[in-house]
């Protein structure tokens, strides 16, 4: 489980090869659809328009109530058009963690691809139900008083954390607070970087 | 409904609160894609799904009905592997026998054409699609409202977790309509219906014992999950 190393079984490379290639041969599969769209996910940028989405609202009260309130028109004014997302906000009172105990949904297009360890059953099995002894093992202590919601998403609505700014960034512009924004603080199991740690 | 057998709704995907899965291993530096074979498997599942073989509901149940000792012995392209070939099948697009009996050889591929290249156009679409539907009708239930989950066990794909049925939640907040998985899994149409974001305690959920009460799960639930509690707890008396 929460394996990392694909399976390098030549059974299963072969049964693979073999689909691709009736795929090719009935026009289902463009012939260069492997290696281009590979190709494009292997570049992929990662969180950035949720990094870019959190700086923002850090430094924009506006942008941070439309982020939270209307995700969709806050997206389009960063050049994404998603409709899916609902962002939910760190606060001391309250801290998100998004989990997908079903399956693995995520919200690709604002944090790119999902990492290993949010799909596997481990994550998915633990994260509703021992929230707070799961996220301290991997080594983010939620104060015992801090409420944990956990968002179990359900297919259609994706969610991303509005991580709480961390301190010492007063002044600081969107630039110099991105690097600090990681997936895994989006995601709920970490804090951002602290200032000048990045 | 379609009855398949080997649809039960409790399947090993349902995983949310079982025990004994062991620490969750972060991977360093983790790439894209692990093996070239991921990758294929990935843009042929774009491509499926661009030219509608499947849906995604569809998709999300094959996973479902795979052999449970599989199913956790797989990896994430392993059960995406395991799903395609399976729909294939299903849909009368490619045989298993097909698969089997095809020399291993490397695929053949050419380089991309000019201007923009199909695939990338099918990859848009793949995920272009969009699960809300336009609704006249008002939602049945209001925020604040104490809801309970329906405890029916029957076959087929749903999106109602097992840790979740039969408990009392409050809605959190309406989510809009939007394809109902439950029928779209099963050739049934997008039959839409009102979604609901539903707050539930973590005691209601866990019950007593080793339980931290200041944890609750907020799930996306559709209309048709729900009812209204009568009497106390409940707001419509």
């Amino acid at each position: 489980m929460g394996k990392f190393h694909p399976n390098v079984d030549k059974y299963v490379v072969s049964r693979v090869r073999a689909l691709e290639s009736i795929l090719l041969d009935r026009g289902i599969l463009p012939a260069d659809a492997v290696d281009r769209i590979v190709q494009m996910y292997e570049s992929d940028t990662g969180p950035q328009y949720g990094a870019r989405a959190v700086a923002k609202a850090w430094t924009n009260p506006t942008f941070k109530r439309r982020l939270l309130t209307n995700s969709t028109a806050a997206l389009s004014e960063l050049g994404l058009e998603y409709d899916q997302l609902i962002v939910v906000e760190n606060t001391d009172a309250v801290h998100n963690l998004v989990v997908c105990t079903l399956c693995s949904c995520y919200p690709w297009p604002v944090l790119g691809f999902p990492p290993n360890w949010y799909k596997s059953p481990a994550y998915r099995a633990r994260a509703v139900s021992e929230p707070r002894a799961l996220l301290k093992e991997l080594g983010l202590e939620v104060p015992s008083e801090r409420e944990i919601r956990v968002w179990d998403s359900s297919s259609e609505m994706r969610y991303m954390v509005l991580p709480q700014k961390p301190d010492g960034v007063d002044g600081f512009t969107e630039e110099r607070l991105l690097p600090l924004i990681t997936r895994d603080s989006l995601i709920g199991v970490a804090t951002p970087l602290p200032a000048g740690g990045a | 409904m379609m009855l398949r057998p080997e649809g039960y709704v409790d399947g090993i995907h349902d995983l949310g609160g079982m025990q004994g899965f062991g620490p969750v291993i972060r991977e360093q530096n983790e790439p894209v894609f692990h093996a070239e074979w991921e990758g294929a498997v990935f843009a042929m599942m774009r491509a499926a799904r661009a030219r509608k073989i499947f849906n995604s509901d569809e998709m999300r149940h094959a996973i479902e009905r795979m052999d449970p000792a599989e199913y956790l012995a797989s990896s994430y392209y392993e059960r995406w592997l395991a799903a395609l070939t399976r729909l294939l099948a299903e849909k009368g697009v490619v045989t298993e026998a097909e698969t089997g009996a095809r020399p291993a050889n490397r695929a053949r591929r050419r380089a991309p054409a000019a201007g923009e290249s199909q695939a990338v156009v099918l990859d848009r679409y793949s995920t272009a699609q969009s699960s809300f539907r336009s609704s006249n009708a008002a939602p049945a239930f209001a925020v604040g409202q104490t809801v309970v989950t329906s405890n029916e066990r029957k076959p087929g794909h749903t999106r109602l977790p097992r840790y979740a049925r039969g408990k009392r939640g409050v809605i959190a907040a309406q989510r809009g309509t939007h394809v109902f998985p439950d029928a779209s899994a099963h050739g049934l149409g997008d039959a839409p219906q009102p979604l609901y974001s539903v707050r539930f305690e973590a005691a209601e959920l866990w019950g007593t014992g080793d339980v931290d009460t200041a944890a609750p799960v907020y799930l996306d639930l559709w209309e048709s999950y729900l009812a209204t509690v009568a009497g106390p707890g409940g707001d419509r008396g």
